[in-house]
């Protein structure tokens, strides 16, 4: 539904974006995240049609967003960065508008805003002014403007940012929902939520894309992935070391111990033999009759990766 | 295709109408509005001296003057408001073309600026009371007041549409609109013509509202002057699509 291609972005001198190609099918959800000033509000900027790239090419369903972009925009929802609504309207005003240009008419306009107004619980406030809302009630008013034509293309620039974290719970949940039969694309700082809603991660550092992956693969990057900590007890600590390093499977092996424990942490020789690891340091434990409380495969943290994959040019960009 | 035109207008013109009568602004200008116009009609206009009930000198001869301050007062934040605001992002991103959008704010306006204009219909009635006024006149003033203040405004959406200050976009206007009656100025031209050539004196008051204006207080509506008043109109409209396509462009 939503393809990119070698997308670019100057202001100025300066490129915002940076070659950014990628695809999002329907019932994918990709969550796209990056540092402050990455890019990620530019992109979608320019996917939703706010202002053309410098080159490049953006079609939704079809439809190129230069060349066609009535057609392209009626397949889109949008919720930009900063949650913006008419503020001298009610909710329900606000709502209606914004259901009349996605083009519904007569009753199909209150049951739009109804519908929306109950997924967004947003049913207390529909008589309210929009400039008296509280900031989490505006940015979920930008939020259900968003869905109010049941858009094929979403696309969300932080959509659970300034939301309790009940909310913020009932927002992944309506995503995740929404995602079986729509393509997504939302921004995100929080990693979690990532892995809780997205099919796809995409990470983006400078204007440029640097990661993209399902969760797990981008989690698999992680240092320490793959490694297999285990605690026994009364073993001594040099034998728990030699008899794990005889593995055919491990590589490093680093114990430490305390008291009457001992923790040991076995990385794998390579990246591929991640499973046979731990069935390995489970057989051998068995087999040594070693008393045990722990044993478990390390998944590797996303914010590990991030860090991994954007903090050193954070820190260049910060020195020059 | 032009049905989904006229309604995404129709749609645009509705929410800023409805924003105007709204909120307190809408009242407020309509009184300033009539006060001024009773106050220079009957004040300065010495509408009951000439003795005669004509309306076109006393009543219109003064809306360029207070068109001048009034309608970019009201349209001023037709587009910097959005700027400000960031709605400019939503409404951008809906299945609207930009000149849809202009259309919509420009009318919504220029309703509000009418309805303000057809409530000075009482000093009409006092007119027509007090003495037989040209009746044909009267409609043709009203019609080229109309214009004028449709002119006016089409300048002011364009520069509310180059900043998101408000203030700036009042003031830009005003100096705009501001030279638009001093060029063609009786005052400005009759001096003018002692120094400069008659025809460069000409061609500048050509660009002016006031000879195209003065023609319809006299009652004669000409082909020329919808013209000059459509152009205007169009001109600025247009200008302000090409700003805010630049402005995204950035
Ligand atoms: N209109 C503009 N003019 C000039 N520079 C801009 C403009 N908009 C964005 N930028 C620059 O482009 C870069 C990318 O900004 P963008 O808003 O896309 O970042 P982001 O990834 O959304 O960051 P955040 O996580 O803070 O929302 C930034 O360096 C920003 O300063
Ligand atoms: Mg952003």
């Amino acid at each position: 539904m939503i393809t990119v291609e070698n997308l670019v972005k100057e202001f100025g001198p300066k490129k915002a974006v940076n070659n950014v190609t990628f695809t999002v099918q329907r019932g994918e959800i990709l969550g796209f995240l990056g540092p402050n000033g990455a890019g990620k509000s530019t992109t979608m900027r320019m996917l939703t049609g706010f202002f053309p790239p410098t080159s490049g090419k953006v079609a939704i369903g079809g439809h190129d967003i230069s060349e066609n972009p009535i057609a392209a925009k009626k397949l889109i929802g949008y919720l930009p960065e900063a949650a913006p609504c008419y503020s001298d309207m009610t909710v329900r005003g606000f709502l209606a508008f914004c259901a009349e240009m996605r083009g519904l008419s007569g009753g199909a306009i209150a049951d739009a805003v109804n519908r929306v107004a109950g997924l967004c619980f947003l049913e207390g406030v529909l008589h309210q002014s929009v400039d008296t809302l509280s900031k989490g009630y505006r940015h979920r008013t930008c939020f259900a403007q968003s869905i109010i034509h049941d858009p094929e293309v979403l696309v969300l620039d932080e959509p659970t940012d300034g939301l309790d974290p009940n909310q913020k719970h009932e927002v992944r949940q309506l995503i995740k929902r929404m995602g079986e039969k729509k393509a997504i694309i939302f921004s995100t700082h929080i990693l979690e939520e990532v892995e809780a809603v997205c099919s796809r991660a995409m990470i983006i550092d400078r204007g440029t894309v640097v990661a993209n992956g399902t969760p797990a693969e981008l989690k698999a990057k992680a240092e320490g992935a793959g490694s297999v900590t285990l605690r026994v007890f009364g073993t001594a600590a040099e034998t728990v070391k030699s008899r794990l390093g005889s593995l055919m499977v491990a590589g490093k092996v680093s114990v430490s111990s305390a008291n009457n424990a001992v923790s040991a942490r076995v990385f794998p020789r390579d990246r591929h033999v991640n499973g046979e690891l731990a069935k390995a340091v489970a057989e051998l434990t068995v087999k040594e009759g070693w008393k045990f409380d722990e044993l478990h495969t390390e998944e590797g943290r996303l914010d590990d990766v991030f860090r991994a994959i954007t903090l050193p040019d954070t820190v260049k960009a910060r020195n020059d | 295709m032009l049905s989904d035109s006229i309604r995404n207008i129709r749609t645009i013109a509705k929410r800023e109408l409805m924003g105007y009568f709204n909120s307190p602004v809408a009242y407020v200008f309509i009184v300033i509005f009539l006060l001024l116009n009773g106050f220079f009609t009957f004040m300065l206009g010495g509408f009951f001296e000439i003795g005669e009930a004509s309306l076109a000198r006393p009543f219109f001869n003064w809306h360029p003057w207070l068109y001048l301050f009034l309608v970019p007062a009201a349209g001023m934040r037709l587009w910097s408001e959005e700027r400000r605001t960031g709605t400019l992002e939503l409404l951008l991103t809906m299945p609207v073309a930009a000149w849809e959008a202009i259309v919509g704010k420009f009318l919504a306006c220029w309703v509000f600026l009418a309805i303000a204009l057809a409530l000075t219909f009482p000093v009409v009635a006092t007119a027509m009371y007090l003495g037989s006024p040209d009746v044909g006149a009267t409609v043709a003033g009203y019609l080229g007041s109309l214009l004028l203040a449709g002119a006016y405004l089409a300048v002011t959406v364009m520069t509310s549409a180059l900043t998101r200050n408000q203030v700036i976009s009042f003031i830009m206007s005003v100096v705009i609109c501001f030279f638009l009656i001093f060029a063609g100025w009786e005052q400005v031209t009759s001096l003018a013509v002692r120094w400069a050539p008659d025809w460069l004196v000409n061609t500048i008051a050509a660009f002016s509202v006031m000879p195209h204006f003065m023609n319809f207080q006299r009652g004669v509506v000409e082909l020329r002057d919808l013209v000059y008043f459509v152009s205007v109109m169009v001109f600025s409209l247009f200008t302000t699509s090409v700003i805010l396509r630049n402005l995204r462009g950035a």
